[in-house]
């Protein structure tokens, strides 16, 4: 098993989300994160204060997968977050140990 | 009937006019005196009545919510219940005061300065009582025009708390309030607005020189230099902008500025503030008239497009300046619009007024953004530079968009056919000279004075919240309550 985790644009979540499930991923979480990479943040203006925020807006998504579906997983979600500007975000994946479905008690593949 | 007789250039012309329209009714009412007086007899006209406590409750409208909400939106969420507090406090508070003894300090006779103490806690009012207007024969219910009035004060302080919101102390800043409404703001109203009213004016130049002369002098001294503030260019806008810089000096920058994020935590609720004061607006200028006449008619539509204009004029100049129309720039332009249209609303033409806007918001820009920046005070939300600098800009221009030939509606002359409404003389260099005068007095008097009583609170209880409150935030340091729970 493997944990995907993707930084990406906000307004791309959606695109992600329909890529993976069609995929056959079966479910994810999503958080909204704030940091900076290369991008460095934006200016607001309010009247005469200038600021630069350096933390940006970004969606993180997490999302374990079994071992067979990861590298494809990671495919979609590099071509439905992509739109080529500074600021697409970043996919790492991580080796999962161990699932459990707290309902049945299943492990591993099968609780995914 | 006498035939309408126009007198397109003065103050409550056409309400006077349509009086005079009817000496022979008015003659057999009043039938007794051997020599028919020329002064039209004292009437309360339901639809007057009726305007004027339309517009009482607009005035309160901009207070709570408008002022409360576009101040609000402007601060850190973490502060955002202690700026609505604060406002509805000082409505709460000062409308006590109103009827105890702000209104008989700001409208009886006493001194040219302040008014006596012969209507303290409404002293002698009844539902009979009557409150001139500025049309000979016409009054509002008394009660009607304590209400009017009260609005105003109430108001006038809540512009205040924007120049030092997110670090004032919240028992310190009521007491200030306590202290400036009465000893600014109930004397400046005197000095502005008091006067006998249009027939005692009539009745005293009846009786000869002397008698005109006396009662002239009975005004508040800014009235009797030939001041022009319709709605309070003067007495609401300078008077609370500078109190404002003078507070925000002296209680020092916030903690963080200039260093931390202070953006706005929801220009929704500025936008819906800025709209709700628009619409209030039309209660404060045309309600100043005093009745529903023309001359109501030409305060409203002044108040409509002067805004218009300066919302316009602010975005231009935002486009041009940074490439980026921002909302906030059109509300802060609406608002600066409204401000200086204030002192003209009821004496300028519709395009004076529009000429007014769109000239009034490059100069708050300026000022908010270069010169606020330049010195580096933190006067939070710009009560200087928009309500001080706008009401600044709309008190001199007044005095050249009274001009008739500019399409304004001229000087209200009382005296030299008693009874009737006649044009004044005027002069624009003169005129102007003394609009200047009034704005440098109100500048002296309320900094002067504002200076003193933030003393005297900052040395009693202390005005300014410790940093930790001021890091937690002082909502709920200081009142216990978060504004949103997400």
């Amino acid at each position: 098993m493997k944990l995907i985790i993707a930084i990406i644009k906000p307004f791309k979540l959606d695109e992600v989300r329909e890529a993976l499930s069609s995929l056959g991923v079966q479910g994810m979480t999503v958080t909204e994160v704030k940091g900076f990479g290369r991008q460095k943040g934006q200016t607001e203006i309010y009247r005469g204060a200038e600021y630069s925020t350096n933390m940006v807006p970004k969606i993180k998504i997490e999302a374990v997968v079994t071992d067979d579906l990861a590298d494809r997983a990671v495919e979609v979600i590099q071509q439905a977050a992509n739109t080529g500007a500074i600021g697409d975000g970043k996919i790492f994946v991580l080796d999962v140990g161990q699932a459990v479905r707290i309902r049945t008690g299943e492990t591993d593949d099968t609780a995914l | 009937m006498k035939p309408f007789h126009k007198f397109g250039l003065a103050i409550g012309a056409l309400g006077a006019a349509a009086l005079l329209a009817h000496p022979a009714l008015a003659q057999t009412a009043a039938a007794a005196p051997a020599v028919p007086s020329p002064i039209p007899p004292a009437t309360v006209n339901k639809g007057d009545t009726s305007w004027m406590l339309v517009s009482s409750a607009l005035v309160l409208m901009m207070s709570i919510p408008g002022l409360a909400l576009f101040y609000g939106g402007l601060v850190r969420a973490k502060n955002m219940l202690s700026v609505l507090t604060q406002v509805f406090m000082i409505v709460c508070v000062v409308s006590v005061i109103w009827v105890c003894w702000g209104y008989s300090m700001a409208f009886t006779g006493g001194s040219s300065i302040a008014g006596g103490f012969s209507k303290l806690f409404l002293h002698g009012v009844t539902a009979d009582s009557q409150a001139a207007t500025f049309s000979n024969g016409v009054y509002i219910p008394e009660y009607v025009y304590i209400c009017f009035q009260m609005t105003f004060a109430c108001i006038t302080p809540a512009l205040i708390v924007g120049a030092f919101a997110e670090r004032v102390k919240f028992t310190a800043l009521m007491l200030f309030m306590v202290l400036w409404v009465t000893i600014v703001y109930f004397p400046m109203a005197h000095m502005v607005w008091y006067w006998q009213g249009p027939d005692a004016v009539a009745a005293a130049a009846l009786k000869g020189a002397d008698a005109l002369a006396a009662t002239n002098a009975d005004a508040g001294m800014l009235f009797q230099w030939g001041a022009l503030d319709f709605a309070g260019g003067t007495v609401v806008h300078i008077n609370a902008g500078i109190a404002g810089l003078v507070g925000a000096l002296i209680i020092g920058k916030r903690s963080g500025f200039g260093r931390e994020i202070m953006a706005p935590h929801s220009l929704t609720m500025t936008m819906i503030g800025a709209s709700l004061l628009w619409v209030g607006w039309f209660g404060f200028n045309a309600g100043s008239n005093l009745e529903a006449n023309g001359v109501t008619g030409v305060a409203f539509i002044n108040t409509f497009v002067a805004t218009a204009a300066a919302g316009l004029s602010w975005l231009l100049v935002e486009q041009i300046v940074r490439g980026k129309p921002s909302l906030l720039g059109a509300v802060t332009g609406a608002v600066a619009g409204l401000v200086a249209v204030t002192p003209a609303s009821g004496f300028a033409g519709p395009m004076g007024s529009v000429v007014l806007g769109l000239v009034v918001s490059p100069i708050c820009f300026f000022f908010v953004t270069t010169v606020k920046n330049r010195f580096g005070y933190d006067d939070s939300l710009d009560v200087f530079g928009v309500h001080c600098i706008g009401g600044i800009v709309g008190a001199i221009l007044t005095g050249v968009l009274v001009d008739p030939a500019l399409g304004g509606q001229g000087l209200a002359d009382y005296a030299a056919k008693p009874g009737t409404l006649s044009a004044g003389s005027y002069d624009m260099a003169q005129q102007v000279f003394i609009q200047v005068k009034a704005v440098l007095f109100t500048l002296v008097w309320s900094g002067g004075l504002s200076t003193i009583l933030y003393f005297l609170v900052d040395k009693t209880v202390g005005l300014r919240a410790s940093v930790e409150v001021e890091t937690e935030g002082l909502d709920i340091a200081e009142h216990g309550e978060r504004a949103y729970h997400y």
